[in-house]
């Protein structure tokens, strides 16, 4: 019994792992492409598709039942594309309509199913929440396959991904069929929520789209780190989800794992290097307490034209205390200048800026000049 | 009353109630904020009824409607730091506070009656069961007398603070400079939206509240062209659907929540196909009428061109205009009918001659080109 059920957590957790890596993956395009809630909208559109399969096949087979949501998923995009373009209703809006009329329709269809008095319809419901405990071992291999064209697409067209996420009309003009790669990223979109939506469900799958790509994308400002790093958060957060859930009683799959997600964003936000709020914080404030230094190398520099004979003739503290306003720390900007070797004292304790300082100084005039 | 009038009346009210707010959501581009605020009031819900022990307490109404307010600060605070773009915002909030709230049910779902598919889909077929009784009289279902109250406030916010909304709706800019809050503004409408969600979601659930706030304002967007025709015209479409969509369920004996959106899913598609000014066939027939239009005044500057000429009984032969036009036969049949209705042409036996108007017409034209 205990072989049997850490063989079902191995299942659970590689499915869930693999479902975390498509979705980083596919999730980091979607995000810079500002199409975090396309997932949701699809997610939704998805379960009249899986009510129709099981009314024309009458079973629960796996394949017919993602065939289907696979189906009314992408009607679901092609719908909103049309409202879009054709009226001027907004983007957002169109999405909103789709999702919970499509969701209305998915509704109507299981009620209808489950008035039929076959008693295999009792299941279908999972797909609302996701059953991640239900997963079986075909359907990881069936992720495993999506997971690999995933990666095999991103792989061969790697430079085409990266036109079509940041310059289409750019991409457009060199002859790439850009067209034809976002249907075909739409494509694999479509088919990672369907998969997903057996894991974690159709509320929690917009989610698996957006939270590891949004994480990544603070830690990273390439392209190519920030959708390995997204896959790496999507696995992690799917592994550690499925087997928190399997130690804890009554504590369900998808929510836990979309939990982990919501942390690993929240704390990617506050602690991430360079963008992160606690980093920015910091460097604001060292900032503050940064002594100003250039009026300081400007004076010196004004100064230093005065000799156009010997550059380096260098002048007292005093007289740049006197030129520069009253607020400005003189000496703690002139060690930081010389820090930075624009600015260099003698012996006596006389100051001229350096070569490296001049050039610096007349680049800031130039650049006030242009303005 | 009997339960199905309490049921229609119920899923009218809801769907007014619904409605009225959601005309500022769609005009807002706010919409993707009620499915935001549809899920995250889901904590609020669990918290307040393992307190109260009801679904229909004041303190529920309160507590989940706050939570759906703190999901759009949130939302609004990840979107200011500009770290993740608003989509994406919405996208990570309203499933974390979800999430929340499917654990809390699960975790404790042994002592308390409430499930996270009532909260996400609804039944409004048991609404009647919870009665609204005072000093042991029945005054109908608790569900009624609650979403006709939210409505009532939701009329009293909007015909209160009518033109300062419509003003920050219309032109934030110009509300901020003339001293309205937007911001005020901008809360007073989230918390109408989420106590309207807490209120509804018992009856229609989660996901179907957006349809009802989403849909009817949408369909009236494309129907009229002003703010009060289109509060009035959402609120009269919310009750088509809520009334359609109740007969559609009585009749085929499905979920009524789910009817409802797609009634209403459908009365927007009507709206985006017939709309008379807007509308996909009103938009094809425009278009193939500016072409006929456009085609015929080529026609009568080629008339024109050659009136007078050695080869006009050539060049403006009605058998051979498609020809020397380089026109398809049937355009070039369309454009000639056309010239001859507005008496811009006339045929004289087989040549096309322009009327005096034609060629003051094509004049103008060949001067100030076409």
């Amino acid at each position: 019994m205990e072989i049997f059920a850490d063989w079902t957590l191995r299942v659970v957790a590689l499915g869930a792992g693999l479902l975390g890596a498509v979705s980083g993956f596919l999730g980091s395009f979607a995000v810079l492409r500002r199409q975090s809630l396309l997932g949701d909208a699809l997610s939704h559109a998805a379960l009249p598709g899986i009510a129709l399969a099981f009314l024309i096949t009458g079973s629960k087979a796996t394949v017919p039942i993602l065939i289907g949501a696979a189906m009314t998923g992408w009607v679901g995009t092609l719908v909103v594309r049309l409202i879009v373009r054709r009226s001027r209703v907004p983007y957002d809006a169109a999405l909103g309509l789709v999702l919970s009329v499509f969701f209305g329709l998915g509704l109507v269809l299981l009620t209808v199913i489950q008035k039929r008095p076959d008693a295999a319809q009792a299941g279908l419901e999972t797909y609302l929440f996701g059953q991640a405990a239900a997963l079986l071992r075909a359907d990881v291999v069936v992720m495993a396959v999506v997971a690999t064209v995933v990666l095999l697409v991103l792989m061969l067209a790697w430079k085409e991904m990266k036109v079509l996420t940041f310059d289409r009309a750019y991409g457009e003009s060199l002859g790439l069929p850009m067209g034809r790669l976002d249907g075909l990223v739409t494509a694999l979109l479509v088919v990672t929520i369907v998969l997903g939506l057996q894991t974690v469900g159709v509320v929690l799958m917009s989610a698996m789209i957006v939270a590891p790509g949004a994480a990544a994308r603070q830690w990273t400002r390439r392209l190519g780190s920030m959708v390995t790093v997204a896959a790496g958060i999507g696995v992690a957060a799917g592994v550690s989800g499925a087997v928190l859930s399997s130690i804890v009683p009554r504590l369900p799959t998808g929510p836990t794992i979309v939990l982990i997600l919501s942390g690993v964003v929240g704390v990617s936000l506050l602690m991430a290097p360079e963008r992160g709020l606690v980093w920015r914080r910091l460097q604001l404030g060292r900032l503050r307490r940064r002594p100003r230094q250039e009026p300081v190398l400007m004076h010196l520099h004004a100064l230093s034209l005065q000799h156009p004979d010997d550059p380096d003739h260098g002048h007292e503290v005093s007289v740049l205390r006197t030129m520069s306003p009253a607020d400005i720390d003189v000496e703690g900007a002139l060690t930081a200048l010389a820090e930075r070797g624009l600015a260099a004292s003698d012996r006596r304790g006389l100051w001229a800026p350096t070569e490296l300082g001049r050039r610096e100084a007349q680049r800031t005039l130039k650049r006030e000049a242009d303005r | 009353m009997n339960p199905e009038v309490e049921i229609l009346l119920i899923a009218v009210v809801t769907s007014v109630a619904c409605a009225l707010p959601g005309v500022f959501l769609v005009l807002r581009r706010l919409a993707l904020v009620s499915d935001a605020i549809t899920h995250a009031i889901l904590p609020g819900i669990v918290v307040a009824f393992f307190l109260t022990g009801s679904l229909t307490s004041p303190l529920l109404v309160v507590a989940a409607a706050a939570t759906g307010v703190l999901s759009v600060v949130l939302i609004e605070a990840m979107h200011r730091t500009r770290l993740v773009a608003e989509d994406a915002a919405i996208g990570l909030v309203f499933p974390a506070f979800f999430s929340l709230g499917v654990v809390l049910v699960t975790r404790w779902a042994g002592k308390v009656h409430l499930d996270t598919d009532s909260v996400l889909l609804g039944e409004l077929a048991f609404a009647p069961f919870d009665r609204f009784i005072v000093g042991g009289v029945d005054l109908g279902p608790v569900a009624l007398w609650m979403m006709s109250g939210i409505l009532l406030l939701n009329l009293a916010l909007i015909v209160v603070v009518f033109k300062e909304l419509k003003l920050a709706t219309l032109d934030p800019a110009l509300a901020a400079v003339l001293g309205f809050s937007p911001v005020l503004l901008h809360y007073l409408l989230m918390t109408a939206v989420s106590v309207t969600a807490v209120g509804a979601f018992s009856a229609a659930g989660s996901i179907l509240v957006v349809a009802l706030m989403i849909a009817p304002p949408a369909a009236a967007y494309l129907l009229v062209e002003n703010f009060k025709p289109m509060l009035l015209l959402s609120g009269g479409l919310g009750a088509l659907g809520a009334v359609g969509g109740y007969g559609l369920a009585r009749w085929l004996d499905v979920s009524i929540a789910g009817s409802m959106a797609v009634v209403c899913g459908l009365i927007f598609a009507g709206a985006f196909t017939f709309g008379p000014e807007r509308g996909l066939v009103s938009q094809i027939r425009r278009r193939s009428a500016q072409r006929v239009e456009f085609a015929a005044r080529l026609l009568a500057v080629h008339l024109l061109h050659h009136e007078g000429t050695m080869r006009e009984a050539v060049e403006c032969a009605v058998s051979n205009l498609n020809v020397h036009l380089g026109w398809p036969v049937p355009a070039t049949r369309k454009a000639i009918a056309f010239t001859v209705a507005r008496g811009l042409a006339f045929e004289e036996g087989p040549v096309l001659h322009l009327t005096e108007v034609g060629r003051r017409f094509a004049e103008d034209l060949s001067a100030g080109g076409i």
